[in-house]
This record gives structure tokens, C-alpha cells and sequence, in this order.
């Protein structure tokens, strides 16, 4: 195969993420004449294959190994090294989640092969496909140079592809192997938790305020307040904010928060890392107000100010209470 | 307890860009650099262990050019007992893999117990290089480290998972953790610290000198980041913008 798509498990089911990673694997597959095969591990290896094969790919790969039942990164790195090892891909891919980011430079070192994560686009040069990525705080975007030879190594941010392009059909299903060592297994993982359960649901939620660092500080968050409490609105803010004690946790929007796709997204000082924009691009209606003209968010945004947050938000409260 | 911090020194949220003459990076001269956001907190996770365990030392390392050492003061001004500067003149290596393979032949005579890294870096963003310098070393690797505890032989991580979920799991040592920023309060440096940090040895490095790999990737060109949609820009005094956004919201997005 040339394109191999490693799965993650989420509770018996592919990850959204993952979805996202065939899809990309198929339109790329297409576009370039490649083969693809979908590797499914750890406890829920069978299920997750079974699901793999009703997509339009070549191979489903089975690996089950007492050793990545559960996750860890020494299990992982080892396993998925050896797999891409044995099958030789010339791409492998996933979904840049939380988990390929914890374990996939592992493999990239064991290999010796590059890891392209976080890429947001490709396009077609000399009849290959090349990689993109965002840098400098999202204002850039670079373009990946492997080195010479295979496999490469490749992580889509959530949303590069829409799993709803995924093509259905059939697939081989067969089990590989891998020779691991208990001894190379030095972390022994708990069972996950969630914290502050409750708070607001905001992914339901209709307008969205949402504040960010440009905020300036905790004596400014009821601005944002009263301006949400205005047009009925719930109040939502990036990571800083939240880091900063200004907000509670359950507010925040972004990869390690919710996911929203209200009709309206009021961004306030908010400039836009990808962390909260993968949160929040899905939105119907984003309006942006920030003092920095480059701010990312502003690419996303339908209506974009340039001004400074404090000195909008009251006249605008005021003037939606009217 | 012998703990290295990773430092990166980086332009700050606020920069503004404007690419080099080649297209191969940006023009460094007026930027806002700082310390990369999430340092912060791997500088006090590391200074905080120290404290719980009433003994150690706290080496911090960067890689960068000249500018770094700013990186560098702060944070042995908060702390850190001495540092090691690997210099890199420009054009810089953005290979997560050859920037790890030098930070790591740096240290590996060190014998540390546990590396400490920001989760990723604010500019290339890559997010790997802790991880292969744990792999290269033969240490145990944990990233979106919330919480950390000590304990015999091993340390217990709380790590970040997706959408509010949570994991600790023990490992052994040595270790190498990317820490996510907001798993504490970092400290500003004080009077007698910034003081102190002055007599702190920096020890120096050449890139070149511990570099002894071939790059994995590089950057083949950056441009600006092009526009998803089509933006219509509100512009006038703050009084005529809330008109206008006040009709956007009524009739445009129609809020009721």
C-alpha cells in the first residue's frame, strides 16, 4: 500500500479525527494513483476494523498485542514503528490529536523519518502532493520538504479534510504482528476522568460571545457580560483567558475545550491560534474585533473590525439595550 | 533531582510579519520576541519540584541565537541554578529532529531525571522536540502535562486529554514532559533574583558542534496565510462601527 491511516480509538468508535485523515487519504489517493490501507489497534482493534472496512480503501490491518490494549506512548511508538516498518507506506497518516501528538515523534525518531504534523493543506508539485502547515502564531504558513525516500510521517488538523466526503465500498481485513517487549512498556496509564462535568454546553448554543487575552484583564470580563446578557448570549473565551483564572474552564472553546457552531461568533481580542480556531470555524457567522489588523482570526472572519475591544464593547451593549 | 528546562525564545502574539528577502523566514529586526508562553510553566513545574523536594538543581537550555540570553536570565532569574546556551546563527534549522538531536547530545552526560519542555513553541509549532530528545535518550515521554507528583523512583503525570477529560499515569525515570501551559501560576522574578542571576555561569554551544544529523524536513518557503473567506472590514469612529454592527446583527445575522 502507499498510504497508510493509523486509527484512534474513541470508546469502540473511529475518531473523528481519523475519519477525517481517510477521507484526506482518499482524495489524495485518487488524485495521485495511491493504494490505502487503514491500520486499527489496541482494545477495540476489531470493532474499529469492522468499521474500516466499509470505507473505500484497499486493506484494513487488525493488530492486537497485550501491549497497546491500552494507550501509552513506549506501547504506541514501539508498535506503529514496526507496522509502518514491515508494510513500507510511502505516507502514513492521522489526525493531529491529542494522542498522535503525544506518541508520533517517537515514531518519527525510532524511523528516522520526518513527521510532518498539524498540516492544513496540500497541493500538487511535480506530481506529488506537498504539505502545509501554519506557523508564527497562525500568520504564516510553511511549506513541508521531506527528506529524500519513505515513509513520510503526516498529522491533518482537525477539519483539513470533511469526513463527510468519506467514500464508502469494501476492504481485505487481515491481522498483522508485532514483537514487543514488556520491558519496553515503562508507563502504566489510570483511567481517564472528567472534571467540573456540568458548567454550560455551549455547543448548542445559538450567539456566542467569546473573549481573549485582548481582553486586557479579570476587571474587564463583565463588559463581555453584560454585552452577551444583551442579546442573550453565552460567554465562551480561549485558552489565556482561562489560564489566567479570569474565566472557568468549561467556558473555553478550542481543542482542549468545547466545540461550538452557533449563528453568531463575537470574538473579543481574540487572535485566533489554531487551538481555539478548531473550536469555533465550524460557526455560521464569526465577527472579529481586534486592535491587531494581522490577527488570524480575522481569515476566518464574515465582518472584521480593527479597534480596540474597550472601547467597542460598552457603546455596543448600549446601543443593542436601546 | 536534576531537572533541565527547555526555553525557546519567540516573537510575541502580537508580532507583525513581514517575510526576509529569500521567503525563508520572516525580518527579526522590531519584533516583540519573549519567552515562549508555555515555558513559563514548564520554568516553575521544574522550580516547584525543587521546593516539594527540598533538594536539586535546575538547569534551563536554549537554542537560538544572541537574543536567547534574555530567555536565559529570566529564567535563571526566577531560579534555575545555571544555564547552557546552544548558539545558532541564522538560517535557522527548523527540523524538529536536528533541533532535539542537539539538545540532547548537550545534555547527555548530564544525567538528568527529568526534562522539562513547553508544550509546543509559539513560532514553528511543531511540538515534537521534547518528545524525540525523551526517545533519543531513552527516557519515558509525556505530553499535555497538567499536573505533576513525585514519588519513589517515579513520577506520576496528570495528562490533558480531549474535550475536558483527564489521565494520570506513573512513570518511570528519567522523563522527558511537554508541559500545557495554566497547570500553575508561574512566578515573576524578584529584585534579588534578577540581581543573582547575573553571577549564574551560561555555559556555550554551537549548534554546529552537537548537531550531527541530516534535517528530516524543512521549511520549503512561508507565505502569509491566505483568507478563507471573503471578510467584509467595518471601519469608521467607534460610534459609526456599532451602528453599522448593531444593523449586521439585526438584519444581516438577524439575532431577533
Amino acid at each position: 500500500m502507499d498510504i497508510l491511516v493509523v486509527l484512534e480509538d474513541k470508546n469502540g468508535n473511529i475518531h473523528r479525527m481519523s475519519q477525517e485523515a481517510i477521507t484526506g487519504a482518499q482524495q489524495i489517493g485518487s488524485e495521485f494513483s495511491l493504494s490505502i490501507g487503514i491500520l486499527a489497534m489496541g482494545v477495540n482493534a476489531n470493532a474499529l476494523a469492522e468499521q474500516a472496512a466499509q470505507f473505500d480503501v484497499e486493506d484494513v490491518l487488525t493488530l492486537e498485542n497485550e501491549h497497546v490494549s491500552n494507550y501509552t506512548a513506549d506501547g504506541y511508538g514501539a508498535a506503529v514503528a514496526q507496522v509502518v516498518t514491515n508494510e513500507n507506506p510511502t505516507y502514513v497518516f492521522f489526525g493531529h490529536s491529542y494522542q498522535v501528538r503525544d506518541y508520533v515523534p517517537r515514531v518519527s525518531a525510532k524511523l528516522k523519518r520526518p513527521f510532518l504534523n498539524d498540516v492544513v493543506s496540500y497541493s500538487a508539485e511535480g506530481g506529488k502532493p506537498v504539505f502545509s502547515k501554519q506557523v508564527l502564531n497562525a500568520k504564516l504558513v510553511a511549506e513541508l520538504q521531506p527528506s529524500n525516500g519513505g515513509p513520510i510521517l503526516i498529522s491533518f488538523q482537525s477539519a483539513a479534510f470533511s469526513s463527510d466526503n468519506i467514500q464508502n465500498g469494501s476492504a481485505n481485513v487481515r491481522s498483522v504482528s508485532v514483537d514487543l517487549d514488556s520491558s519496553a512498556i515503562k508507563t502504566i496509564p489510570e483511567d481517564p476522568f472528567q472534571e467540573e462535568a456540568g458548567g454550560v454546553d455551549l455547543s448548542s448554543a445559538e450567539l456566542i460571545v467569546s473573549v481573549g487575552r485582548g481582553i486586557g484583564k479579570e476587571e474587564n470580563i463583565p463588559l463581555a457580560q453584560e454585552l452577551a446578557k444583551a442579546i442573550g448570549a453565552e460567554i465562551a473565551s480561549s485558552r489565556p483567558v482561562v489560564d489566567s483564572g479570569w474565566l472557568p474552564s468549561h467556558h473555553q472553546v478550542g481543542s482542549s475545550g468545547q466545540t461550538v457552531a452557533p449563528k453568531l461568533y463575537l470574538a473579543l481580542g481574540i487572535s485566533g491560534a489554531i487551538q481555539h480556531v478548531v473550536g469555533m470555524k465550524g460557526s455560521k457567522n464569526i465577527v472579529v474585533i481586534n486592535k491587531d489588523p494581522d490577527a488570524p482570526l480575522f481569515e476566518l472572519a464574515d465582518y472584521g473590525i480593527v479597534g480596540d475591544v474597550l472601547e467597542i464593547i460598552p457603546k455596543l451593549t448600549e446601543a443593542l439595550q436601546a | 533531582m536534576k531537572i533541565c528546562i527547555l526555553v525557546k525564545h519567540v516573537p510575541g502574539s502580537e508580532a507583525q510579519f513581514s517575510l526576509s528577502e529569500d521567503g525563508s523566514w520572516v525580518q527579526e529586526m522590531g519584533l516583540p520576541f519573549e519567552m515562549n508562553e508555555s515555558d513559563n510553566y514548564a520554568i516553575e513545574e521544574a522550580l516547584q519540584i525543587r521546593e516539594k523536594m527540598g533538594e536539586g538543581e535546575v538547569v534551563v537550555v536554549s537554542l537560538g541565537p544572541d537574543r536567547c540570553q534574555k530567555v536565559i536570565r529570566e529564567a535563571l532569574a526566577k531560579g534555575a541554578d545555571r544555564a547552557i546556551h546552544i548558539k545558532e546563527d541564522t538560517p535557522y534549522n527548523t527540523d524538529p529532529y536536528s533541533i532535539a538531536t542537539a539538545l540532547a547530545n548537550t545534555i547527555k552526560d548530564e544525567g538528568f531525571d527529568l526534562v522539562l519542555s513547553g508544550l509546543q513553541s509559539d513560532d514553528l509549532g511543531f511540538g515534537q522536540a521534547g518528545v524525540i530528545l525523551g526517545e533519543i535518550l531513552g527516557m519515558t515521554t509525556a505530553t499535555l502535562v497538567v499536573g505533576t507528583e513525585i514519588q519513589d523512583g517515579k513520577i506520576k503525570v496528570k495528562r490533558e486529554l480531549e474535550s475536558g477529560w483527564f489521565q494520570w499515569q506513573t512513570m518511570e525515570l528519567p522523563a522527558s514532559l511537554a508541559i500545557q501551559s495554566g497547570l500553575n501560576q508561574p512566578r515573576y522574578p524578584s529584585l534579588k533574583g534578577i540581581m543573582g542571576a547575573k553571577k549564574k555561569e551560561i555555559k556555550e554551544a554551537s549548534f554546529r558542534d552537537v548537531c550531527d544529523v541530516d534535517g528530516l524536513q524543512a521549511f520549503n518557503g512561508l507565505s502569509v496565510q491566505r483568507a478563507e473567506k471573503q471578510t467584509e472590514m467595518i471601519e469608521g469612529t467607534v460610534d459609526q462601527v456599532v451602528t453599522k454592527l448593531v444593523d449586521v446583527f439585526k438584519n444581516e445575522i438577524r439575532i431577533n
